[in-house]
């Protein structure tokens, strides 16, 4: 299929990939005329072709129906892929509308189709269907990925929103729309009570993930930010298992009559299943952690114990009544912890970014099949039920929102302020849950089915589409009144300076407010948890096993790298510095402004960033080994001179700056595998052998890295994956070619390949001969000023 | 050099009062009693009235702060020192945080006691909206006010606390601020041109007064301010 080449014309991708589809309903639709009458002759078609002899053997036959639905869901997932890729292609289209958007319309347009063509929807989604394949996936993600601190730090108020808060709004809107249709004129006099808390539940069931993107955008505060998340969470849960006992209640309603003792049993069951869910989560956490203690000979099932264990104890909560989901985001939030500590680095990523996947097309399909539905004459409009879902569910969201949160300011060391709680309140949108709810209600005991569906649509499409699109500018104007005016760079580096400073003085108060209870945790988590969960030969250190996952090793060498190349040339430039013209002019300060903008550390955040359809490369990981590296090297550093850092001493003032670059390019061009510059200087450090090793040339690449790696595995350097500001080394010889190199000059570039004592005088000749052929060689007298003192003579130009 | 302004915390009795008292009671638990030392039957409520009012946190932010003092404090010493801050996590892989931590223990001390900690704690409590007119004039300035806030940001810079950013003080700000794919020129032409921008008098160097005139226009209440420190 020639599909990538169109990658670029989204329109037209679209239109092939929608007559790709076509032709296979088409096909489908053909196989089954033409077929119908040797219908059976197929069915059996592997056993027809040794018991009947008498049938001749086709050369070319067409057997549609028995891949059509793993077909059509594969291009289904497909056509939404590429509709993503399409979609993220114009840049400034994710920040207009959510990911969602684009899902529905999808779906819509595919639904257009089929419906248009007069097919039957391909039966994708009934009740076991969705709560046994799709919705796992979509809740473990969501557990997984949970900032675990900010969650914890903020549970009271979490627990006290999602839970009260799904609760008033499933009967606050059922019982006014049981109201509504008491009204004769409305025709909808039909509708019970039961009825309508059981719409009120599902349509309850808010999905303010879409939001979350917006908000990490906009900056808003932390407690903000897990309020939504956490409704995200436990919302769902809340909801299915409210809609699964009034189904309950629905089911006996048909043969008797609900009695007072039936309520309350509901109401106890409600707190049982929630409780029950949760506490099977934990103990399968706890096991799923607890084995992949055993797994570092055999890691590629890592990934497989992790997913295995989550969906075991969905599956065994489901199996006594429980909820699942609740199990299922528990499991995921108790074993994350102890598994990422155990698992490789690779298992890592790979749980990440299956997980990742896994829900990405759990939902897409939930959503395709919305737009797919959407179209078609499953509908019933009643204009009456239809506005009034809408208008109760934006009042009962503002009432629940306001009202909770009243209380809950009481108790908090510092309150939502109103603005917080607007936010709160527009972010309530639907999607997937409240529609494979209502798509899931039984025909049997809702005779009007149609219309709760036709409502849910309307309310998902009026939230996704309207408020979706309109929070992003709501959230910028009630958050920070931006001012267009330029700010100095005076002030650009100040304003930094604080956040920083802000940020750190935070962390030193920290942000917990019950530290007896945390503190009890931590105490138990060591003397017991840790020790059972995870593997014995793990770091003690504090900061080595936080950054464990960071590859120091690989980075400080590069940063060594910088040092000794800089220490060379800082002195001239003192000079230099004194000639320069003093007068800058205006771009050259706007570009000044640029470069410190961009390249300034940002403030941490303790919220990763979180996007549900992606993966985003931390920078901020990157960052965090970044300073981590440099800073260890300054301590080196004023070791090594033989004096400990000095109070006002400021660490990090040695001069590590390395890696050139001109004004015009602040960024990165690209990686350059080939040219790898490693030397070791730092002859005092007793772990690391001194050992220089200098790469330039391309084809010996290869052997040179067996070598080095054989030789020197501390040197071990995974060339291809470098981080991408590690590597400018094309960059920079570019520039010398250019003749616009100015300070390169003076660094030792990767264009010897050996230093060593014994051959030092052969260099200068050896160098132009010997371009395509590497060596390595190890220095193992550990002489410093050796290095530094040659490092002019090495260089070419 | 003791900044002016700053108000000597070891001089007001109640605070020394609290000191001893602390170290009583700190034995006390470790003698397995597990009596908070702020308790207020053993510590006298104007002892921590007079610490309240000093900083002018509430109590409950002051009790609060004083569980987070002694969580950082590892090893039960009653004080902290510099490791201690260091175990950080967050704190190590913010670009400023060795800065941060000195901040914490000004003129070389070693130590950092509770009435320290609070003091540097108190210079990001939010700014109160009542009118500052209505202050008594006797009293020093607060230590959330927007120029000890100011105050506290240069110090971050300066130095060697001689009033002054040099060039080269604004240049070591820059390298840890910066990421290594700036090159070094850039960076000086840059600490360059913030000392020229900031300069009034010509001296090559950003006084205090050229620092807040600089940064006239920031809201620095709001961006210095803590939410959780009331």
């Amino acid at each position: 299929m020639g599909f990538p080449m169109f990658v670029p014309f989204s329109p037209w991708k679209w239109l092939l990939l929608l007559v790709a589809l076509e032709c296979s309903e088409a096909s489908s639709d053909l196989n089954e005329s033409t077929n119908s009458t040797a219908q059976h002759e197929t069915n059996v078609r592997f056993a027809a072709a040794s018991s009947e002899p008498d049938e001749k053997i086709s050369v070319f036959a067409l057997d549609y129906d028995y891949v059509q639905i793993p077909y059509e869901v594969t291009l289904w997932i497909l056509l939404a892929s590429l509709a993503k890729i399409g979609f993220h292609l114009y840049h400034r289209l994710p920040g207009l509308m959510p990911e969602s958007c684009l899902l529905i319309i999808v779906g819509a347009l595919v639904g257009a189709i089929i419906f248009g063509t007069d097919h039957k929807s391909p039966p994708v989604m009934d009740s076991s269907i969705y709560f046994l394949y799709l919705l796992p996936p979509i809740v473990l993600e969501g557990g997984y990925f949970m900032p675990t601190r900010p969650f914890f730090e903020n549970i009271g108020s979490i627990l006290w929103w999602a839970g009260l808060g799904a609760l008033i709004n499933a009967f606050g809107i059922g019982l006014s729309l049981y109201l509504i249709c008491q009204i004769k004129a409305f025709g909808l006099s039909d509708v019970n009570l039961l009825q309508n808390l059981l719409f009120g539940s599902l349509i309850s069931a808010v999905d303010p993930v879409a939001v979350l993107a917006v908000f990490e955008e906009a900056r808003v505060n932390e407690p903000l930010y897990m309020m939504i998340f956490g409704e995200a969470l436990l919302n769902d849960g809340i909801s299915v298992v409210l809609y699964n006992i009034l189904i309950a209640f629905t089911k006996m309603h048909k043969f008797e009559d609900i009695e007072p003792v039936d309520i309350l049993a509901g109401c106890a069951r409600f707190v049982i299943v929630g409780v029950g869910g949760v506490f099977f989560g934990v103990i399968f956490g706890f096991i799923s952690a607890f084995i992949t203690r055993f797994t570092q000979n055999i890691s590629a099932i890592e990934p497989l114990i992790v997913f295995m264990f989550s969906y075991l104890s969905y599956l065994a909560a489901e199996t006594l009544y429980l909820s699942g989901i609740l199990a299922i985001t528990a499991c995921a939030v108790t074993m994350k912890k102890y598994v990422e500590e155990n698992v490789s680095q690779t298992s890592y990523t790979t749980i990440k970014y299956f997980m990742k996947m896994l829900s990405s097309v759990s939902e897409t399909l939930i959503f395709i099949f919305m737009g797919v539905s959407t179209i078609g004459k499953n509908h019933e409009w009643n204009w009456a039920f239809i506005c009034f879902t809408l208008v109760f569910c934006q009042i009962w969201r503002a009432i629940s929102v306001f009202a909770l949160f009243y209380v809950s300011n009481q108790f908090r060391t510092f309150p939502f302020s109103i603005k917080d709680q607007c936010i709160i309140f527009y972010s309530g949108v639907r999607g997937a849950g409240s529609f494979s709810l209502a798509f899931l209600l039984p025909l049997s005991l809702f005779p009007r089915k149609k219309m709760f569906v036709t409502a849910t649509l309307v309310v998902i499409y009026f939230t996704v589409f309207i408020q979706g699109i309109t929070i992003g500018p709501l959230v910028r104007y009630l958050d920070v009144k931006k001012t267009n005016k330029k700010e100095s760079i005076n002030e650009e580096l100040h304003i930094r300076l604080m956040d920083h400073l802000k940020a750190g003085i935070e962390d030193v108060c920290g942000q917990w407010s019950h530290y007896q209870v945390r503190d009890k945790f931590k105490k138990f988590d060591h003397r017991y948890l840790r020790k059972v969960l995870i593997r014995k030969n793990q770091p003690k250190s504090s900061i080595v096993s936080l950054y464990k996952k960071l590859e120091m090793k690989q980075a400080i060498e590069m940063v060594e790298t910088g040092i000794l190349s800089t220490t060379a040339f800082s002195i001239p430039h003192q000079a230099q510095r004194i000639h320069r013209i003093k007068r800058l002019s205006p771009e050259d300060v706007e570009s000044m402004r640029d470069i410190l903008t961009r390249n300034m550390y940002q403030v941490r955040q303790r919220t990763l960033s979180y996007n549900k359809y992606n993966l985003k490369p931390q920078t901020s990981e990157k960052q965090a080994k970044e300073i981590l590296i440099r800073r260890q090297n300054t301590l080196r550093e004023s070791m090594r001179k033989g004096h400990s850092l000095p109070w006002g001493k400021p660490a990090g003032t040695k001069n590590i700056r390395y890696l050139s670059f001109p004004y015009g390019r602040p960024e990165p061009a690209g990686r350059d595998p080939w040219v790898a510059e490693l030397p070791d200087n730092d002859s005092s450090d007793s772990e690391l052998p001194s050992i220089m090793f200098k790469a330039h040339s391309r084809t010996g690449i290869l052997q040179e890295r067996r070598l080095t790696q054989e030789i020197i595995p501390m040197k071990s350097l995974p060339r291809g994956g470098q981080p991408s500001h590690f590597s400018y080394q094309r960059n920079t010889s570019q520039e010398e070619h250019d003749g616009r190199g100015r300070r390169e000059v003076l660094r030792p570039k990767p264009l010897f390949h050996v230093v060593d004592e014994e051959f030092e005088s052969e260099e200068e000749s050896e160098e132009e001969a010997s371009a395509s052929r590497s060596r390595w060689s190890g220095d193992h007298r550990p002489n410093r000023q050796h290095h530094r003192a040659h490092s002019p003579l090495l260089q070419r130009k | 050099m003791v900044l002016e302004g700053w108000p000597e915390v070891q001089g007001i009795p109640g605070w020394n009062f609290h000191q001893r008292h602390h170290r009583v009671h700190k034995d006390v638990d470790q003698a397995g009693r597990g009596l908070c030392p702020v308790d207020r039957l053993r510590c006298p409520n104007y002892t921590w009235d007079l610490g309240s009012r000093y900083s002018q946190l509430s109590q409950a932010s002051l009790l609060r702060l004083y569980h987070r003092f002694r969580a950082l404090d590892r090893n039960k010493k009653g004080y902290l020192s510099r490791v201690d801050l260091q175990q950080i996590g967050a704190l190590a892989v913010n670009p400023l945080g060795e800065r941060i931590i000195d901040s914490f223990f000004p003129d070389g001390n070693l130590r950092l006691d509770f009435p320290g900690f609070v003091r540097v704690l108190a210079h990001f409590r939010p700014v109160d909206d009542e009118d500052p007119g209505m202050r008594d004039p006797k009293e020093p300035e607060p230590l959330n006010s927007r120029m000890n806030k100011l105050r506290f940001a240069f110090q971050l810079y300066d130095l060697d606390r001689d009033g002054k950013i040099s060039r080269h003080e604004m240049l070591q700000v820059l390298r840890l601020m910066v990421g290594v794919q700036v090159t070094e020129e850039q960076l000086e032409s840059i600490a360059d041109r913030t000392v020229q921008e900031a300069d009034e008098d010509g001296d090559g160097a950003v006084s205090f007064l050229e620092f807040t005139k600089s940064l006239e226009k920031m809201d620095v209440e709001q961006k210095m301010s803590i939410r959780i420190l009331k």
